[in-house]
């Protein structure tokens, strides 16, 4: 089957860059910084398939470019070369559409949730009104079937809809990432991409909206990239992984697999020092 | 006045017909030809110095100054008013450098000048109504940066102005908003109508009249052509209403179909509520239609 989403050569450069870049950096040269002009190799040839239903992790330490990988398929910042295809678009690169194409894919067809909640919410305007932005985004012109939709996506992510005309702002961190689901799925998106979502969440916290997660992916049959640096998530979550280290993608496979049998060895450094 | 006399008579203050040198008043004109091709698209023009203090009309005034001729017969308002010092003003200043009649009945204008008001009589598509413009950005109350409001433009990613009327009727439980109120032209582009009450905004729906404005300070002109849709924007089940006066009328003509000031009497402290279009007023005052 097509995948949903297919990422080719994703590669993101900070600096100025010259034509040594990429040779200078990555897990051999145990590098991102270009040691010829100093830029720095956020992510590089990162190549990813994902597969209906699917939800793929994406692990790896700090800095090997994770984050930035989901910024770039959620258009939030640009890729320095790189391709991205989408089921519904086939065979258009969607990184060659205008602004107001690649607007309407991500308001219709993706979902974003941010580790920090202030990336994703307006903290200024109530839950509810997050949630709808996206509804009233795809043209929803009435107010009573609008609350109703954004109560009923609060109320799936378990979030106490008796507070949805509250401001972010006065709410906890996992309430705040159930605001930021709620908004994601609103638009019934075919993509969701979750970048450590749960993470500086207490652990009961944490498990409660891993749970929830899991059944969202089902109900809405939406496919998902999990970014997180917590085997634990990764194992809850993912059917497959990929490991980044240095901008690139050293591991690539099931998450059973790849935990219980690593191949790499950072990958092998990385489950041991977990253990 | 023969053109010949009225020509003399502005070079001999020393200045050009109709205040502007034809340069500037030339620039104005593609300007707004641009703007009634683009309806609600706020177009810039370069700002002349005007012996008027930016904020005053100096937006509107330009653009009665590029466009008037002098078979125009000139009408300038203020709040509805004729006889306001402001209006008062503009009219001596362009009846000065240009020698056009000028009048306070809607009916006989060609062109009309105005602050915060449409006229309450339906003008007609022999008729311009230039409206001044504080604020052109329709868009600034829920976004700061003018390169982010001209994407927002571009791309009609309106979601944020719709979201901001969402959280409006979630707060006050209807749409606030009362003047400025925002409209949708032909569609596309959404635009402050300029502070007219919601009373006035009806009359710029497919209107037959050609109505421009001008904002002097901001630098932009804008246009809604005749017969083009404007709508204001509302929900399905949060309509936008004008402004409900009860059963008020005029104290003077009697109305009770026109757009009503609430006036206080200084002395007995009464209130009492009066017609803001005044030459309308007057004229049914004397047509003996009022009571
Ligand atoms: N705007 C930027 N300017 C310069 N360098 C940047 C910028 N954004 C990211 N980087 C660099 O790119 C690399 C990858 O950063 P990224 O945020 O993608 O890492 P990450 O894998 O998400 O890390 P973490 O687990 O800490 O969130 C880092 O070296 C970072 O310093
Ligand atoms: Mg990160
Ligand atoms: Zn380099």
């Amino acid at each position: 089957m097509a995948p949903v989403l297919k990422l080719k050569n994703i590669t993101r450069l900070f600096g100025k860059g010259c034509p040594s870049c990429l040779e200078s950096t990555g897990p051999d040269a145990d590098t991102n910084v270009c040691s010829h002009c100093g830029t720095v190799v956020a992510c590089a040839c990162v190549s990813l398939d994902l597969y209906h239903d699917e939800i793929l992790g994406i692990m790896g330490e700090s800095g090997s470019g994770k984050s930035t990988l989901l910024k770039t398929l959620h258009f939030d910042i640009a890729v320095s070369s790189g391709e991205i295809y989408f089921e519904n678009c086939a065979d258009i690169n969607l990184l060659t559409m205008s602004p107001f194409e690649k607007r309407r894919i991500r308001n219709f067809e993706m979902g974003i949730v941010y580790q920090n909640p202030h990336l994703g919410l307006k903290m200024e305007v109530s839950s509810g009104g997050n949630v709808a932005e996206k509804l009233l985004m795809a043209g929803w012109k009435n107010i009573d079937k609008t609350r109703k939709r954004s109560r009923s996506l609060l109320r799936e992510t378990e979030f106490p809809v008796g507070r949805m005309d509250e401001p972010p702002k006065n709410l906890s961190g996992g309430e705040q990432q159930r605001v930021q689901i709620a908004r994601a799925l609103s638009s019934n998106p075919k993509v969701l991409f979750l970048d450590e979502m749960t993470t500086g969440l207490d652990l009961s916290v944490q498990a409660r909206i891993l749970d929830m997660l899991r059944s969202l992916q089902k109900r809405f049959h939406v496919s998902m990239i999990v970014v997180s640096h917590d085997l634990g998530v990764i194992r809850l979550l993912a059917q497959r992984t990929a490991v980044m280290k240095y901008g690139r993608v050293v591991e690539l496979g099931l998450t059973d697999q790849i935990l219980e049998d690593p191949r790499h060895p950072y990958t092998q450094l990385l489950v041991n020092s977990e253990l | 006045m023969t053109l010949k006399e009225i020509l003399r008579k502005t070079f001999d203050n020393g200045y050009n017909f109709a205040f502007l040198d034809e340069g500037a008043k030339r620039e104005i004109r593609r300007k707004i030809l641009k703007a009634v091709a683009i309806p609600g698209y706020q177009t810039p023009f370069g700002s002349r110095e005007l012996p008027i203090a930016r904020g005053w009309g100096t937006g509107g005034l330009q653009i009665t100054l590029s466009i008037i001729g002098t078979g125009d017969t000139l009408k300038v308002i203020d709040q509805g008013c004729d006889g306001s010092v402001n209006a008062v003003n503009i009219k001596k200043f362009i009846g000065r450098v240009t020698g056009v009649k000028t009048t306070t009945d809607t009916n006989k204008a060609s062109i009309i000048q105005t602050r915060h008001r449409v006229p309450e009589e339906i003008m007609t598509e022999d008729q311009i109504l230039i409206l001044q413009v504080p604020y052109p950005e329709a868009l600034r109350t829920v976004e700061p940066e003018e390169t982010e409001t001209r994407r927002m433009h571009a791309e009609a990613d309106y979601s944020r102005m719709w979201l901001y009327l969402y959280e409006d009727i979630v707060r006050f439980g209807e749409i606030s908003i009362g003047a400025r109120y925002p409209v949708a032209v032909n569609g596309r582009y959404i635009m402050d109508p300029s502070p007219i009450p919601r009373w006035d905004i009806p009359k710029l729906d497919r209107a037959d009249t050609l109505y421009l404005f001008g904002a002097g300070r901001e630098k932009r002109i804008y246009a809604v052509p005749p017969h083009t849709e404007v709508k204001p924007l509302e929900f399905e089940d949060y309509l936008f209403r004008v402004e409900d006066f009860g059963d008020a009328r005029c104290r003077r003509c009697g109305s009770c179909d026109t757009f009503l000031d609430e006036i206080i009497d200084d002395e007995t402290g009464k209130r009492f509520y009066q017609c803001s279009d005044t030459d309308y007023c007057d004229r049914r005052t004397v047509d003996g239609t009022g009571s």
